[in-house]
This record gives structure tokens, C-alpha cells and sequence, in this order.
């Protein structure tokens, strides 16, 4: 047949329109959405405790969705599963950031794997919410940190074994990585600094997953039995937790013996244990599921309706994954864009409410304001609140009981320098290492 | 009359100041229906000074009043801010009326809100109750409410164990009221003949409260009498020599159960990889196996968990040796003579076996009870407490490794496997099935790395990652005991594990496994084939 153009285009022309509006479509649809990365482990040792903040994302998704999203468009989440991997965070966050797109990501845990992945947010130019309590000696542009600075958690920790307890002798018993090992270091100096000595303090550090904790819970027994009220503060992280509070338990040291006061075990770490023989052991955190505020009540409700379990338990880093959300909604609707960049500059200055009655401001340094709660273990594995700030703490990056933090501050709006020798006049930008 | 003699001493030790005379049990103290009505409202300051006042007066009710306030089992109901004592209920809780002591109701977690303690409160009740407790009719209460008060002897607490020993017949418990009668003797106000005497009966105490006061007083800068300094600096000094020899054991024990760990994993092991030649990468995920059998037969048997882990080990044997024959049969079979395709073979079978786990279950740990006759600690004396579970795991290697030599050497399959292992062609040439011994060893070796996931279960989380974090260990326990060699196995496993508790309060947990491990590195540059090496002609190939 001889080759005739009005039956060439007669067939070409529905197939084109019909590409060219798919393309449309799809390029329709992808202005219709922002995509918001989660990068949690929900596998390997770190999964006890990642895996719920995963899930605390998607509900904020859904309940924002229902309300509209996002300046018209609707929100998608991305999950990856970096897997108690820290290499592989940073291969994740690549991928989020550069293959995904993503707007916004919430993620890490550990701060080894949020200094994996400093650099990725830092290359690509994204924005990072990081939601646990975590050492300090940093401030990125790219980062808010909703998480405790260790004067919102670890300080007013050792203050209260302190000045309330009447402790004399400390065991630092940490997991062998960055956030133990420089807690560790502030609070030595810290500890030194009010008069206490090096014969009383004792420091320990164990890998990831360690559990024959026999010989190192009976030097802790040891170490306590001299006739001075010893305490452990404890910066484990992880499952080590599980057999450790096991051997606590076994070795009947109980919390009026020796009180260990944990700054990573929430109500999530505890509810796959029997809490009994932990009854009165100690965490300090800027929230508790317990605590009694109609905001805190009504959130839990709804969490445990949109989990579809009752006894699902939320925490403080669950806590500070809505107010980093909360403010990131506040931020974009702000500033008219979801691009990362404008956001971060939108967001210093901004307050949304808390679940425990107050409010949670963004500072300069990218951290936020957060009050300060220490409760003791109950027999069903939640916390009773045993003393707290009256008003919010806000968060400082450097600490002020490190020599080498003299004179240093983060001020992202002012100065557009994490870190600011104000001595020098010297900005030294990120010390990630 | 005790009974007034009890209350005015009790105030006495909570600081209160004493009553004016009264008539008996109408102290300054409280009634109870007072203290109810006073509770609900008190902050943690305001419930120590009515615990104190309750105790002081002990009407009818309160020590069960006080002993279920530190069980955290007392509630207010919201309605009418009453006072009720708790027991679990599956509608919620089962009210009791501490007025009377009888039922009265029931209601849900809601309507009531718990009477909140603090660790301060903990330690006011505990010295409270061991006071109501000298009494008891049970000596075992006796013993412990003495050991409490042993915490904070003073003239009062002294005064109230002097009565309580001239009418005591339990000879434990009158032990230890003598040595806390010598401990109170101790103080600075007593004559400097009686405290040498009681410094005399202390010197063998291996309690730590002895040990402290002694220390305290044999201190050079304190102001005591020079010869009292010199007796309790001498006592002190015995007892070092017992703490240091105690420490010594208990540092043997904790090396011995870490080895025992070590050989349960490591003895499959040296089965599969001695006898057959077969490097078992999957090893680590056959005792996972093992961990998630006991689990399962924990959900099947919900409230047993003694029987569970009794009834897991059969269980445990059977799918994880299943598992190993499924694996020789359908994979290794085919690599016979080929260690390099075998270890990869084998290293993808454990990914797929790790990633069904997190399929059948989810990637999270799950949580394996201990049963009671495996937890807590057998004090065997001051300076000594062994954990029961380690004790039992150490006794249940032993066992497998007897089980495993009685198979090797007194059954037809166990002479079968060291014929095949010695010499095959000329074992099957004598009419011994070599394929069908094969596959049965490597069945054996994996059904024994299953019984070491039931003891894992016990001391470690039960998760996918199980078997990655001793799958290094094993290998490092068979090479250097000897490839093929059970003693081997046991010996090198007890000695690595023992040099590894040594190491670990100097050189921490981290470096003294690094240490251990560049030690196994120089040793078998010396000795190739490890501690006890196959010997023979057939060894050779």
C-alpha cells in the first residue's frame, strides 16, 4: 500500500495526544505532591528503637493529607531501611535526596549516622530534622535539631542525682561511638567542675549488641558497695539495653541501690521487657507518654486509634518527630515553597505547642526551646514524672564545660555560622568529623 | 508493751519526735481511716510524714496498707477519691477495702489513678516493713527484714535486735543479728574493749556494710583510738585478701560461662567443619533457628516458660538439624572437596534464612522469657553471687558435650562418622553408606547449633542478626582447639573465654575481644592445626 499521510497521521496523531498527555499528567501529578523521606532502621540492632518513628511520620502524613496537605498539594511519604547500617545512610540519603527528590527528610537515630549523613544533606543542599537526644558540638545548616542538647537532658540529669539524690559516685556506662563517648567527656568535666573525684568516677564503653554484661554489672555492684551513694548514668543505646536491665534485674540491683538513669530508653525500649525489677531506675527526656495535659491525652488517643493498638507506647524522640513536623507544615506554609533552602531560613523564629502544655521555638543555632522531665520506671513500663523544669530549656549546640567550646556559638540568622569562635572572629563552618 | 516499745523506737528512727506519754497505741501517730482521707492529695514529702505516722501508731490494715504501697498497688478512684488496695483483674482491678481488708468491687484502669512513689518513699517503707517484720512468724521474712535494717544500724535499730535475739531460735537469723549487734558495737560511743571484741567477731565478714564501717574506722585520719585503728586496719586487710581471692573465682566463673557459650556454638561446629571438611556459613542462622524455636514454643505454652525452653530443646534440635540435612542435601552434596563454593554456598543460605526471619516474624527482637529456676542470683557469700541462668548453661554444655562424645563413641552412626571422617573410600568400600552419614552428621552438627540457640535465647536477644554476632566466634573457637577435635573444642572454648573476662576490666570489652583475637592470630602461627590437631594419615588429606 502506498504510504499516505492522512492514514500516518490519522494513526500517529490519538497515540501522540495520548502520550503527550500522560506526560502532562504525570508532570500534573508530580507538582500535585511534596515527597517527605524517612530514613529509620527498621532492622538490625538500632530497630527497637527507629522502627516506631517510621510509623509516627506516616500519621503525621495521613492527618496532614486529611486536612488538605500542604499548600494545596498532597504529601507522599518515601521509607527507605537503612538498617543499623551507617554507610548505608548515607547511601539512603543520596538516594532521597537526589533520586527521590524529597523535600524534607526525618530520619536518623544514632549520631553516627547522622554524621554519615551530614555531608550527603550538606552536598545536596537538603533539610534534615533530626528528632533524638543526642552530644552536642554541632550545628548544621541543614539540620534542626528537635532532639535534647545535653544541657536539656544530661546535665539537669546528673544535677537532680545530685543536688536530690545525694550521689557521690558515678559509673558512665556508654556504647562505644560519638554520642557516649563526648557525653561522656561533658559530663567528666562537668562532674570534675563541681568537685567530684576521679577516683569516683568510673567510665566504661561496650560495642553495639553487647550482652554478657555479668562482669561489668558486678565491677557497677562493686564499685557501689563502698558506703557512697553511686549512681550509673547510662548513654547505651540499642538492644544492649534488653540484657543489660536483665542483668541489672538478675543481680538484684535495685534502683534504691544504685539508680541508672538511661538518656536512650523510653517507654518503646521498655515495652519489650518486664519492668518490674526496674521499678524505680531513672530517664531523663523532654517528654513522657504519662504525663497528664489534655493536648498529651488527646494525641495518644488518636495515636492509638490510627495504630490500631492500644498498647503501642509513645515517646519523647515520637514527641519531637510531630514538632519537627509541626514546624516544618508552619514553615512551608510561611514561605509559599517547600524548596528546603527557603525553608531553613523561614524556620528560625517559629513556635508550634508542645504535648506537655507549652510551646517549642526554633533558634538560631537550629535547635528548639524543650522543658525537661526525669521520671522513674513503673511496673508497667511507663514513667512517673518525678521532677521537671517549670519552663522550656532552650538548646545549646556548644557546651559551655568543654575548654575547647570557649567563646564558640551557632547562629545560623545572624552570623550564618554553625561555628563561631566569638574570641577569634572566626567562622570554622562544620567540624563533622 | 512491745508493741508501744516498737512504735516510740519506730519514730525515733524516722526522726519524729517522740510522743508524750500516752496510753498504748494512741501515739502522735495516725489512725487509718485518717491516713486514707489524707493521701490522695499528699506530695511526696507529705506521704513519707504519713507513712511514718502509720507505723508509729501500727493500727490493724496498715502493714498491708504499707507493703502494697511499695508494690505500687494502692489507687484512688476518681469518683469519691477513695482508698483502695489492688489485685489484677481482667476487668481491670480488684478493689479491696483496706479498712476491713475485704473485696469491694471491681473497676478499669480509668476510673482510678495509682498512688505514685518515689526510690525515697522505696527505701522509707522497705525500713518500715523490716521493722513490722522482726516479728514475723516466718524466719526467711525475719532474715530479710534484718538484712534491710543491717543497712542503717543505730542504737534504736540495735536496741530493737537485742529483744528480738533473746527470743530468736532460727540460727541464721540469729547470725545475723549478732553481726549486726557487733556492727553497732563499732561506734565511736562504745568502750574501746567492746569494739576491739567486735572488730574480733567481724574480722571473717565478707558483708559489705562490715566491710565499710571497718574501713571507715581503721581510716588514718579519723579520730579513733589507736588501737581500735590497728585491729580494724588488720581486719580490713584479711578481708582484701578474701575479697581479692573470691574476686578471682567469680572472674573464673564469668570466663567459664562465657566459654561455655563459645563451645555450645562452636561444638556443631566442629563437627561439620572437622569431620566432614564443610565450612558452614549458615552455621550462625541454624542456631537463630534454634532461638526462634524456643520463642515459638514459648507463645504455644503462654505462662510456662520453664516447660517452654524444656519442651524447646527436643524441638529446637529437630528443625534445626532438619534444616541442616535440608541444606546438605540439597546444596553442600553437590560442593564436596570444593571449601570455596561450599562457604559461599552456605553464606547465601544464611541471607536467605536471615530474611526469612524478618518475614515470618517481623525484623524487630522478639522477647523469650527466663523461667524463675534460671533467674536471680544464688549469693553463696558476701563477696560471691553467681546468676542461676549462667550456672545452668554451663551445666547444660557440659551435658551436650557428653551426650555428643557418648554418640560419637558408643553408637553405630557415631562409629560410622569417625570411619568416614578417617578414611571414605575405604569406609564405604566396608559397607558403610557414606552419603547417608553424611548427611546425617551434618544434621547432628546443625541440631546441636540449634540447642545453642535455645541457651542464646536465654542470655541474649532472640532477633534476625542472631547468628552474625557468633558466627566469628565459632570459627575462631574450632581453629584454635583443632579442626575435628571435640576436646579441642572444649578446651579452646573455656580458655578463650576465661582469657577474655581477665582482659576485659583493664582493657575494657572492645579491645580485650581484640586482644583475644590477635592472640588466637600468634598462636596459630606456632601451632597450624590448633590445640589438639587430628593426627593419622588420613588428617593429612
Amino acid at each position: 500500500m502506498k504510504f499516505d499521510i492522512r492514514i500516518a497521521l490519522g494513526r500517529a496523531l490519538p497515540a501522540a495526544a495520548t502520550l503527550v498527555l500522560a506526560v502532562a499528567a504525570t508532570a500534573a501529578s508530580a507538582a500535585d505532591t511534596i515527597k517527605i523521606g524517612v530514613l529509620h532502621s527498621l532492622s538490625g540492632t538500632m530497630a527497637i528503637s527507629e522502627s516506631t518513628l517510621k510509623d509516627t511520620v506516616l500519621m503525621l502524613i495521613d492527618q496532614q493529607n486529611r486536612k488538605g496537605g500542604v499548600l494545596g498539594k498532597k504529601l507522599v511519604p518515601v521509607v527507605v531501611d537503612p538498617a543499623s547500617n551507617w554507610p548505608l545512610f548515607a547511601e539512603k540519603a543520596a538516594e532521597l535526596l537526589e533520586k527521590d527528590k524529597v523535600s524534607v527528610v526525618f530520619g536518623c537515630w544514632t549520631s553516627v549516622s547522622r554524621k554519615s549523613v551530614l555531608p550527603v544533606f550538606e552536598k545536596d543542599k537538603g533539610l534534615l530534622f533530626y528528632p533524638v537526644q543526642y552530644e552536642g558540638e554541632e550545628s548544621s545548616r541543614d539540620v534542626i535539631y528537635t532532639g535534647a542538647a545535653p544541657n536539656q537532658q544530661a546535665i539537669p540529669a546528673v544535677d537532680y542525682l545530685m543536688n536530690e539524690v545525694g550521689v557521690k559516685r558515678w559509673v558512665l556506662e556508654g556504647t562505644d561511638y560519638v554520642y557516649p563517648r563526648t557525653t561522656n567527656k561533658i559530663l567528666e568535666a562537668y562532674l570534675k567542675l563541681k568537685g567530684v573525684a576521679p577516683a569516683d568516677i568510673i567510665v566504661n564503653y561496650t560495642p553495639f549488641g553487647f550482652s554478657d554484661w555479668a562482669s561489668e554489672v558486678s565491677r557497677i555492684k562493686a564499685f557501689g558497695s563502698a558506703g557512697k551513694k553511686t549512681a550509673v548514668v547510662s548513654t547505651i543505646n540499642g538492644d544492649a539495653n534488653v540484657p543489660f536491665y536483665k542483668e541489672l534485674g538478675n543481680q538484684k540491683i535495685s534502683a534504691e541501690d544504685i539508680p541508672v538513669v538511661a538518656f536512650s530508653v523510653g517507654e518503646q525500649e521498655l515495652s519489650g521487657l518486664d519492668a518490674r525489677p526496674l521499678v524505680g531506675h531513672l530517664a531523663a527526656w523532654n517528654y513522657f507518654e504519662s504525663i497528664d495535659t489534655p493536648a498529651n491525652k488527646a494525641w495518644i488517643r488518636r495515636w492509638h486509634a490510627y495504630i490500631k493498638d492500644p498498647k503501642r507506647t509513645f515517646n519523647d524522640p515520637m514527641e519531637a518527630t510531630v514538632i519537627g513536623f509541626s514546624l516544618w507544615v508552619k514553615a512551608v506554609e510561611k514561605a509559599g515553597t517547600a524548596d528546603p533552602q527557603t525553608v531553613i531560613d523561614t524556620l528560625p523564629g517559629l513556635s508550634v505547642p508542645n504535648l506537655t502544655g507549652g510551646t517549642a521555638t526554633v533558634l538560631p543555632n537550629h535547635h528548639i526551646t524543650k522543658p525537661v522531665y526525669i521520671g522513674e520506671v513503673r511496673a508497667d513500663g511507663q514513667f512517673d514524672v518525678v521532677w521537671h523544669t517549670k519552663s522550656e530549656v532552650p538548646g545549646e549546640a556548644w557546651s559551655r564545660y568543654l575548654p575547647s567550646d570557649k567563646g564558640v556559638v551557632a547562629d545560623w540568622v545572624k552570623l550564618k555560622c554553625g561555628n563561631y569562635n566569638t574570641i577569634t572572629k572566626v567562622c570554622s563552618g562544620q567540624n563533622y568529623k | 508493751m512491745r508493741i508501744l516499745l516498737l512504735a516510740f523506737l519506730a519514730m525515733w528512727v524516722l526522726g519524729l519526735s517522740p510522743p508524750p506519754a500516752r496510753a498504748a497505741g494512741q501515739a502522735a501517730g495516725i489512725d487509718l481511716p485518717a491516713a486514707l482521707a489524707q493521701l490522695p492529695g499528699a506530695d511526696f514529702d507529705q506521704k513519707a510524714d504519713l507513712i511514718g505516722r502509720l507505723a508509729a501508731a501500727h493500727p490493724p490494715g496498715s502493714r498491708a496498707l504499707l507493703a502494697a504501697l511499695l508494690d505500687e498497688r494502692v489507687v484512688v478512684r476518681d469518683s469519691d477519691k477513695k482508698v483502695f488496695i489492688v489485685n489484677e483483674d481482667p476487668a481491670g482491678y480488684a478493689l479491696i477495702d483496706p479498712l476491713t481488708g475485704r473485696p469491694a468491687g471491681t473497676a478499669s484502669t480509668d476510673d482510678v489513678d495509682q498512688v505514685t512513689i518515689n526510690n525515697h518513699l522505696r527505701t522509707v517503707l522497705r525500713t518500715v516493713l523490716a521493722q513490722l517484720d522482726l516479728d514475723s512468724g516466718d524466719p526467711a521474712a525475719r532474715l530479710a527484714a534484718v538484712q534491710q535494717l543491717l543497712h542503717s544500724i543505730d542504737e534504736q535499730t540495735a536496741r530493737l535486735l537485742r529483744q528480738r535475739l533473746a527470743v530468736e531460735h532460727d540460727a541464721a537469723v540469729k547470725r545475723l543479728i549478732r553481726e549486726g549487734l557487733a556492727m553497732a558495737d563499732l561506734d565511736d560511743s562504745v568502750p574501746a574493749a567492746r569494739r576491739l571484741a567486735a572488730i574480733r567477731e567481724l574480722s571473717g565478714s565478707l558483708n559489705p556494710d562490715v566491710y565499710n564501717r571497718l574501713a571507715a574506722l581503721a581510716d588514718p585520719t579519723a579520730d579513733t583510738d589507736a588501737g581500735v585503728r590497728r585491729a580494724a586496719a588488720a581486719a580490713v586487710r584479711r578481708i582484701d585478701s578474701w575479697k581479692r581471692f573470691y574476686g578471682g573465682v567469680e572472674t573464673l566463673f564469668f570466663g567459664l560461662s562465657l566459654g561455655s557459650v563459645l563451645v555450645l556454638c562452636a561444638i556443631g561446629l566442629a563437627i561439620t567443619f572437622g569431620v566432614m571438611g564443610v565450612i558452614n556459613m549458615a552455621h550462625g542462622e541454624l542456631m537463630m533457628l534454634g532461638a526462634y524455636t524456643a520463642y515459638v514454643m514459648q507463645q504455644l505454652l503462654p505462662g510456662r516458660p520453664g516447660l517452654s525452653i524444656v519442651l524447646a530443646l527436643p524441638a529446637a534440635f529437630l528443625v534445626a538439624g532438619g534444616a541442616g540435612i535440608l541444606i546438605e542435601r540439597g546444596i553442600v552434596r553437590f560442593l564436596y572437596g570444593r571449601p570455596l563454593e561450599t562457604l559461599l554456598a552456605t553464606f547465601g543460605v544464611s541471607l536467605i534464612l536471615q530474611q526469612a526471619a524478618r518475614d515470618v516474624f517481623t525484623a524487630n527482637n522478639v522477647p523469650v522469657d527466663s523461667p524463675t529456676w534460671m533467674s536471680g542470683l544464688w549469693q553463696i557469700n558476701g563477696a560471691l553471687a553467681i546468676t542461676w541462668n549462667r550456672v545452668v548453661i554451663v551445666i547444660f554444655t557440659l551435658a551436650v558435650f557428653l551426650a555428643l562424645q557418648l554418640v560419637l563413641k558408643r553408637t553405630r552412626l557415631g562409629l560410622e562418622v569417625r570411619a568416614v571422617a578417617q578414611n571414605r573410600a575405604m569406609a564405604r568400600a566396608l559397607g558403610v553408606r557414606g552419603e547417608w552419614v553424611d548427611a546425617l552428621t551434618f544434621g547432628l552438627g546443625s541440631g546441636i547449633a540449634g540447642l545453642a540457640g535455645v541457651a542464646l535465647s536465654q542470655l541474649t536477644n532472640v532477633g534476625p542478626n542472631l547468628g552474625q554476632s557468633y558466627i566469628v566466634d565459632s570459627f575462631m573457637v574450632v581453629v584454635f582447639g583443632g579442626v575435628g577435635n571435640l576436646w579441642g573444642t572444649l578446651i579452646g572454648g573455656m580458655t578463650l573465654g576465661i582469657l577474655n573476662k581477665i582482659l576485659e576490666p583493664y582493657a575494657g570489652a572492645v579491645l580485650g575481644k581484640i586482644l583475644v583475637l590477635v592472640a588466637v592470630i600468634l598462636f596459630i602461627q606456632r601451632r597450624p592445626r590448633g590445640l589438639f590437631p587430628q593426627k593419622g594419615r588420613a588428617a593429612e588429606a
